[in-house]
């Protein structure tokens, strides 16, 4: 995705990828936040994008001035060397970990939800259980946030004649 | 157990994830695509975190996974907001042309 030049090409690879993460989060028993990983981002996130490109009409990148790139490239040298060290590193810790087979804990869906660490479940209600008692405050703030995100951008976007007195 | 597939290869592909992102995010000039990285990043992060709380059998890695994607779909909008806003003032969505301090 990172390397196709043209933003449409680029979002689309991006969707692809989203819903690979969705698959992933299947594969993990979390069927839920699957669904939400749909719902939100393949669903609201990259058509958000998609409008902002053909509303922006951007194109692909054109030719690049010379000390940037060079710039860029030692940093992106610089990254995939990280990337690599840290592969290596978990290629070589693999082999002591993967020989404990029980290391995917068996889920017990028991009825009573009223134990306060929060077992793992598949179930929505126990997430439900979870953002309403321990997670009251968090879930509060992340509404404001959402609020005040939402005001933000409107006035964001609103045209604003008088914003050349303010220059 | 019949899952083969260990918590390691999920491990690394959230690191390739994050690192593709990071990449990503170094490497385009376009800020729309630099916001798109960032996205990915945050998938990378998500996807560890699950691990860990599957790994772990608690929910509290999930429901953070659930906040990150409402800080997510916000920052996305408040990030395109700004930069439809930037675009009517300079024509361009590039990263090269917001140097308003430099000159």
């Amino acid at each position: 995705m990172v390397f196709s030049r043209h933003p449409v090409s680029a979002a689309m690879f991006m969707i692809v990828s989203l819903v690979g993460v969705a698959a992933l989060f299947v594969l993990l028993e979390s069927f839920f936040l699957a669904i939400l990983q749909v719902l939100v981002y393949a669903g609201a996130v990259m058509v958000l994008f998609l409008f902002i490109i053909m509303l922006l009409d951007v194109g692909p990148e054109a030719g690049k001035g010379k000390l940037s790139h060079f710039k860029t490239g030692i940093f992106g040298l610089l990254a995939t060397v990280l990337l690599v060290g840290v592969l290596l590193t978990l290629g070589n810790s693999y082999d002591s970990l993967a020989l404990d087979q029980s290391i995917w804990p068996e889920l017990s869906e028991s009825k009573d939800g009223a134990s306060h660490s929060l077992p793992f479940s598949t179930k929505v209600s126990s997430f439900g259980y979870g953002l309403m008692t321990k997670y009251m405050l968090p879930i509060q703030v992340s509404g404001f946030m959402l609020l005040a995100a939402m005001v933000g951008v409107i006035i964001l976007s609103k045209k604003t004649p008088d914003r050349e007195d303010l220059k | 157990m019949m899952l083969s597939v260990t918590p390691q290869h999920f491990l690394i592909l959230s690191f390739l994830l994050v690192g593709i992102g990071f990449l990503g995010l170094l490497i385009r000039r376009n800020v729309l695509l630099m916001l798109m990285s960032l996205e990915l990043m945050l998938n990378g992060i998500n996807v560890a975190l699950l691990t860990f709380s599957r790994v772990g059998s608690n929910l509290d890695g999930g429901i953070f996974v659930f906040f990150i994607m409402t800080v997510a779909a916000a920052e996305v909008a408040v990030g395109l907001a700004l930069l439809v806003a930037l675009y009517k003032k300079r024509n361009s969505v590039l990263s090269d042309d917001m140097g308003l301090l430099k000159n």
